[in-house]
């Protein structure tokens, strides 16, 4: 039997119906057509799924559908401002911080969070804190670099 | 995945029944870091989820005037921001901020951990030092477990099925006590312990050993207390000699098992260089409050 879940996506109150054994994720991709919100490993391991819930960063994979009842999640598609895009996803292009792609909108959503919860990472802290992003091409160098031009210009802008 | 039935009930009375009527398996979900996972490998069949994040008092983490009572459903990334709990017990916070990767404390709770009963779980051995105790809720009333005599094997603990751990209760440490959790994982974070030992150590204004606690994880089918390693440490001033008796100790007392992770002979070896690093760093902790 279907459930109906009212929650909030990026500030915005939405509803939909799912079964219980669905993932948040899956929920995001297949219901409400949210696609920005990637599936990798499907198992907690890659991060490409990242999302904010409840302010907890967190795995759409390992969250239920059903669970997203009276809670707040922010998706990548609530990071850019219109069409104005935020200063980080500004610098993982500049720093051509991406390939592929798929672990770029969870990449984005962690940076946001590590520089909300730290707005001045050491390099050493903010590969710690992203270890949970896996990213199969770039081998991380130019996201580092995008991630910390992000959060000098943030320190700037604050 | 298997076909679900959810509740996620808000009182302990709702729970505790949703538990004992249930028809069908029932799972109790906290942060779901291994149990979504492991139900996604299961096909027609079903499970009656009961999630008991919402029940009062199951994320929090509150002082009493000797104990701290710990939400078991409080995820690690709460826990390991709280600097009141850093302060007294380091060693059990340096194993949750261990567990996974960030997004995976952001869901994975100290209770779960301990449920789950993973042979290698990081907080296990850091509770054991710590003498925490687990507070069960059934149907016919609470009843108190030592963390140690909780885990029954691979994968089990003493839960009933009508039963639900809603506290995990952790004495304060008398004075200049402190704590310490290490583990060996071949890379540098994200990864599963091959070994892991805890200590804690209390010691006198002249740094004489009076108390000490070791466990040990990841080399038997669950974690254990090493009361022989403590032996060893108790009465000295955690010299060499001591130290490595406490290592010889526990890798006796470990029975670990040889996988793609590690040996047995490397297991064994290991655990005791982690037990004699985590006493020292136990030690320091004293010395520096």
């Amino acid at each position: 039997m279907k459930s109906h879940i009212s929650t909030t996506i990026n500030g915005d109150p939405v509803e939909f119906l799912c079964d219980p054994s669905q993932t948040l994720l899956n929920v995001l991709r297949n219901d409400l057509g949210m696609t920005g919100t990637k599936e990798g490993c499907g198992s907690g391991d890659c991060g490409a799924c990242s999302v904010l819930f409840d302010g907890e960063l967190v795995c759409a994979c390992l969250v239920l559908g059903v669970e997203a009842q009276g809670a707040e999640i922010e998706t990548v598609e609530g990071v850019a401002t219109h069409d104005q895009l935020h200063v980080i996803q500004e610098k993982f292009l500049e720093h051509a911080a991406l390939q592929c792609g798929i672990c770029t909108p969870g990449l984005i959503v962690s940076t946001k969070a590590l520089l909300e919860e730290n707005p001045s990472p050491t390099e050493e802290e903010a590969r710690y804190f992203l270890a949970g992003n896996l990213c199969r091409c770039t081998g991380y160098d130019k996201i580092i670099k995008a991630v910390m031009d992000a959060a000098a210009t943030m320190r700037q802008g604050a | 995945m298997v076909a679900l039935t959810y509740h996620a009930p808000e009182s302990l009375e709702e729970a505790v029944q949703l538990l004992s009527t249930a028809r069908q398996p029932v799972k109790v979900l906290s942060g779901g870091t291994d149990l979504i996972i492991q139900m996604q490998g299961l096909i027609q069949d079903e499970r009656l989820v009961v999630d008991v994040k919402k029940i009062p008092g199951m994320r929090a983490a509150d002082w009493t005037e000797d104990h701290l009572i710990l939400g078991p459903s409080m995820s690690c990334a709460q826990f390991t921001k709280r600097q009141d709990i850093q302060t007294v017990f380091p060693g059990l916070v340096e194993a949750a901020y261990l567990i996974g990767s960030t997004q995976v404390q952001g869901r994975a709770s100290i209770g779960g951990n301990l449920c789950n009963a993973s042979p290698a779980a990081d907080t296990i051995p850091a509770l054991m030092v710590n003498r925490a105790v687990c507070l069960i809720q059934g149907l016919n009333g609470t009843r108190r477990v030592n963390v140690e005599d909780f885990l029954i094997g691979v994968g089990k603990q003493c839960l009933a099925s009508d039963e639900l751990l809603v506290g995990i209760e952790l004495p304060k440490p008398t004075a200049r006590t402190m704590d310490a959790y290490l583990r060996f994982i071949p890379r540098t974070e994200m990864d599963i312990a091959v070994a892991g030992a805890a200590v804690s150590v209390t010691l006198d204004d002249d740094g004489v050993c009076t108390d000490a606690r070791v466990a040990i994880g990841a080399v038997s089918p669950t974690a254990i207390l090493v009361p022989s390693a403590a032996e060893a440490l108790i009465g000295t001033r955690l010299d060499d000699d001591a130290l490595l008796a406490a290592a010889a100790a526990s890798s006796q007392a470990a029975n670990p098992i040889s996988d793609r992770r590690g040996t047995v002979e490397f297991r064994r070896h290991v655990v005791g260089v982690l037990t004699k690093r985590a006493a020292k760093i136990a030690a320091d902790r004293v010395g520096e409050v």
